[in-house]
């Protein structure tokens, strides 16, 4: 019979389910180490955006002139090369920071559009990422990819840019009626991409780059038809939208920044609150992380689909009408300005979550005020930004890489955001 | 050979999956390790198979202490290992696979006639007959295994580790594995069986290692009582048999009247199925797994649309509404594949507490979820339903296989219903967990509830079920009542009919 090896109970003190193998270890100091080593998302996407500067800053220096010519004495006088590497990486990101944030020889100058000019910016460039950025995320958390941002953004554009420049309506109304015009292009758009998935199951990848094309298409015909181009019908743009129609300036005239920014604090706060405290975000997180669960809790998949990719083409229409609202009164084929494809890039790194998205939505912003100024006071290309954002995206793409640069281990409990799972969708 | 395991300990972080582990395989003999899901059964036959490094202890082969860097190492001592989750490549032949990772060539060109006639002469020995031509994915799951197990052989494995081997199989591919393993023993080769099956352990093991919580807590003669070994396994005693006072049948709350599921190819899967299930009564669907069973409750549901016939409940019918308001006219419903199809492992117990009822009262309305009722009634279920976890914040996907089966189980049971529609209630959960999850469903009986049961557990059924129907081809081929003989049953999931009378017994083509 059996014979018991071991007399009482084992002194193992974990719980013999599968969660025992959480390390959690204890007081506040171990809990913070414990971040720090471990691949915490945060942590991850500091240290990808470190690694990117790094790179950069090689890049700077491979590139800079001066730093070659120093560089071919290098024997005769090695401090020389070491100091114009550190001037053309310092210049580079000094001017950048200028850019972007704050250029601290406007402080003497005591005007403040010239001060919160830099900020201004960013807010300016930062506004529709945050929007566009927000409608991948939200797409992304349903389990779907939306290529078609750009499309969205053109139709926004066109629906909102005609609201603005043919329609006269009195100020505050005017603007408000253009933006919902904007959302309700972007929905339509989007919506057509959600509608095919959910009754014929076409993947929303292949109809939503389609359907940029397709919305490129149009504008670029629209701005050749009379009504919708501007006199003397030379040139593919529109008329300028009503004054009324744009969206007020939120430090005053000098500066470029308007109240676009605050509504995509609202959309960022709204975003948040779908997808945690509503029901249909609920349904929406399902069906992205389970679909077959979803079935069989009685949640109906097309039907969310659906929804989705209307509040989808929503917040990307938001995007276009920001631009063609505030920063580019005139609809042109090229008023998306690439935010489309960035604002994947901006999703990427806001891992899946709406205030991450914000935050990356703002650096982005920051990176591209700041190529401005790099282009105007530096010898380095302004293509360096978007070096540096392929380089964090490519860092965050890949967390090992990250990990093996700084040896950080692999957390036990360090959960990895489900960002990218809409391709079996 | 003989193959011994010293001290082995290994640690993951602070946690101890193996803790001092002591083994002895004899040559030739079937020694099964007996634990429940986490004990450290798996992990231990990974630091065996070089997939893991041990944190202490040693391996000796043959008195002789190896040390493996991979499972190379190990195979190269003459350790074979047949994974729960197979290692085949499934557009591959039989032949292919096995000669994978062992290329025979002959000028360049790969020898696949040696390979096939390699597999004839490992079959014709063994008796685990397959078609060296077949595609590995035209196999069932049970041929499957024997591909693997052909795989291990083939590259002259001495010592074959089975990863619980009986959990993808029907009872018949069991029997005939259990055939292989004895087989097998005769012919020198010895075998580790893991498992947390009580009857196929004490059928076929000469001796019996019982882990828990990462430790030997002993060993056993397969003389043992099913019994003891669960008290051994668990660390209390179980109670294996269901106790439950006869059934006091109701109205009929579930009819099913000429149910008929064609799938997109036209294949028959549930041929004209009729019966119906009363309140305070369990009815059993019985029958080999892969019968139509699963498409049968499916279409209970709503999940999938029937060609014809009707589903109705509480006199309704119901064959074409949508599993969300079937699931609010008071059906609860546990899927076969709770980790697919059950539950959504990236959400916290919380949320998956809520799955199908987060729009209903209290925990949501239309609009907004009440995050307050959710945390608070997860607090409660995970405490009456005993879910072994750290927090209730934490995701599904850390629970081991019984714990999920009770966040489904604490779900579905938690609104007051009317017909429970319950698969495989216990597949992959262990003994301790499986008591509690008998006792819940016969509770639920009790209540007046009605309940389908779908089991290929005949154990399960029999204990559990006031009538049972077999299933077999997609029809109900014969009723039987749970007293039965396995004789009986086993005929009728053979597709043999049975004596039964007045039962519909049509048998498809």
């Amino acid at each position: 019979m059996s014979e018991q090896k071991a007399g009482g109970e084992p002194a193992v003190s974990t719980p013999e389910s599968g969660s025992s193998k959480i390390e959690t270890p204890d007081g506040g100091a171990g809990r913070l180490r414990e971040v720090f080593r471990s691949d915490h998302p945060a942590v991850l996407t500091i240290l990808a955006i470190v690694a990117a500067v790094v790179i950069g800053s090689i890049l700077i220096i491979a590139s800079d002139q001066a730093t070659r010519t120093a560089a071919s004495y290098f024997t005769a006088a090695p401090m020389d090369t070491f100091s114009a590497a550190w001037h053309a990486v310092s210049g580079a990101y000094v001017a950048i920071f200028e850019g972007s944030i704050l250029n601290p020889s406007s402080l003497s100058s005591g005007d403040t559009a010239t001060i919160f000019g830099p900020i201004s910016e960013t807010i300016v460039s930062a506004t529709p990422l945050i929007f566009a950025g927000l409608s991948v995320t939200l797409a992304f958390r349903a389990g779907l990819f939306n290529i078609g941002a750009q499309g969205q953004i053109l139709l926004a554009a066109i629906f909102a840019g005609y609201v603005g420049f043919s329609w006269h309506l009195p100020v505050v109304l005017h603007v408000i009626v253009a933006v919902l015009a904007g959302i309700l292009g972007g929905a339509l758009w989007a919506g057509l991409a959600g509608v095919l998935k959910a009754k014929t199951g076409a993947h929303e990848v292949i109809t939503t780059i389609m359907l940029n094309y397709v919305a490129l298409g149009l504008i670029q015909y629209l701005l050749g038809v009379h009504g919708f181009q501007a006199k003397p019908y030379n040139q593919a743009i529109s008329p300028p939208v009503d004054h009324n129609a744009l969206y007020p300036h939120l430090f005053g005239s000098a500066l470029r920044a308007n109240v676009a920014f605050l509504v995509a604090i609202a959309a960022t706060v709204a975003v948040a609150w779908l997808l945690g405290r509503s029901t249909f975000g609920f349904r929406l997180r399902t069906v992205g992380a389970n679909q077959d669960a979803a079935r069989t809790a009685g949640i109906s998949i097309s039907r969310v689909y659906i929804v989705v990719m209307l509040i989808v083409g929503a917040l990307a229409g938001l995007a276009g009408s920001a631009q063609v609202l505030g920063t580019s009164p005139q609809v042109t084929s090229d008023i998306d300005a690439g935010f489309g494809f960035d604002a994947i890039t901006v999703s990427l790194l806001g891992r899946g979550s709406p205030i991450g998205t914000f935050w990356a939505g703002m650096l982005f912003g920051a990176l591209r005020a700041g190529s401005v100024q790099l282009l105007a006071s530096t010898n380095t290309p302004s293509d360096l930004v978007q070096v540096l954002q392929a380089l964090i995206v490519l860092f965050i793409a890949a967390p090992g890489l990250v990990r093996l640069i700084f040896r950080l281990r692999r957390g036990a409990g360090g959960q990895t955001a489900v960002v990218a799972k809409g391709w079996n969708g | 050979m003989k193959l011994q395991l010293q001290g082995i300990t290994k640690r993951f972080g602070t946690f101890t999956a193996n803790d001092q582990i002591d083994l002895v395989v004899q040559p030739g003999e079937i020694h099964a390790l007996l634990g429940e899901n986490g004990a450290g059964k798996s992990t231990l036959m990974n630091v065996l198979y070089g997939l893991y490094e041990p944190t202490e202890g040693t391996i000796l082969v043959d008195d002789a202490p190896v040390a493996f860097k991979g499972p190379g190492d190990a195979m190269a001592a003459g350790i074979g290992m047949v994974h729960q989750h197979f290692m085949l490549v499934p557009v591959l032949t039989v032949a292919e696979n096995i000669m994978l990772g062992a290329e025979q060539t002959s000028r360049g060109m790969l020898d696949l006639r040696r390979a096939r006639k390699l597999v004839r002469e490992l079959s014709d020995r063994h008796h685990l007959e397959v078609d060296p031509d077949a595609k590995v994915e035209d196999l069932p799951v049970g041929i499957q295994q024997r591909v693997e197990i052909l795989k291990a052989l083939a590259r002259e494995a001495k010592v074959l580790i089975l990863d619980e081997p009986t959990a993808v199989l029907t009872p018949q591919e069991t029997d005939h594995l259990m055939e292989v393993m004895r087989s097998l023993k005769e012919q020198g080769t010895s075998l580790v069986f893991i498992s947390h099956k009580l009857r196929e352990v004490r059928e076929v093991a000469d001796t019996i290692t019982v882990i828990r919580r990462g430790k030997v807590v002993g060993t056993a003669e397969p003389t043992a009582t099913a019994a003891e070994l669960a008290a051994l396994m668990v660390g209390r005693t179980v109670q294996l048999r269901v106790d439950k006072e006869p059934a006091q049948p109701r109205d009929v709350i579930l009819d099913v009247d000429k149910l008929r599921v064609v799938d997109a190819a036209g294949q028959v899967l549930v041929d004209d199925i009729s019966f119906s299930v009363r309140g305070g009564e369990i009815y059993a669907i019985a029958g080999v797994q892969g019968n139509g069973q699963t498409e049968l409750t499916e279409a209970i549901v709503g999940l999938i649309e029937p060609a014809s016939g009707r589903v109705v409940i509480d006199g309704e019918d119901v064959t074409e509404d949508t599993t969300y308001d079937i699931l609010r006219a008071g059906v609860g419903y546990v899927p076969e594949d709770r980790a697919h199809d059950g539950l959504v492992s990236s959400f916290s117990i919380a949320e998956n507490l809520v799955l199908d009822m987060h729009d209903q009262a209290p925990f949501g309305g239309r609009i907004q979820l009440n995050n307050k009722e959710i945390a608070k009634n997860a607090i409660a279920r995970v405490e009456e339903f005993d879910v072994r976890t750290t927090s209730a914040s934490a995701p599904a996907s850390t629970l081991s296989g019984g714990n999920q089966q009770k966040v489904v189980l604490a779900r579905e049971l938690s609104r007051p219903l009317r017909l429970f529609v319950v698969s495989q209630p216990t597949r992959g959960v262990d003994v301790g967990s499986m008591e509690f999850v008998h006792k819940r469903i016969v509770a639920e009986r009790d209540r007046g509830a009605a309940v389908l049961l779908v089991s290929t557990e005949l154990d399960e059924v029999v204990s559990l079920a006031d009538r049972i129907g077999v299933m077999y081809r997609g029809a109900i081929v014969g009723e039987l009542p749970p007293t039965a003989s396995a004789q009986e049953f086993g005929l009728l999931m053979g597709g043999q009919q049975g004596d039964t009378g007045d039962h519909d017994t049509k048998e498809s083509a």
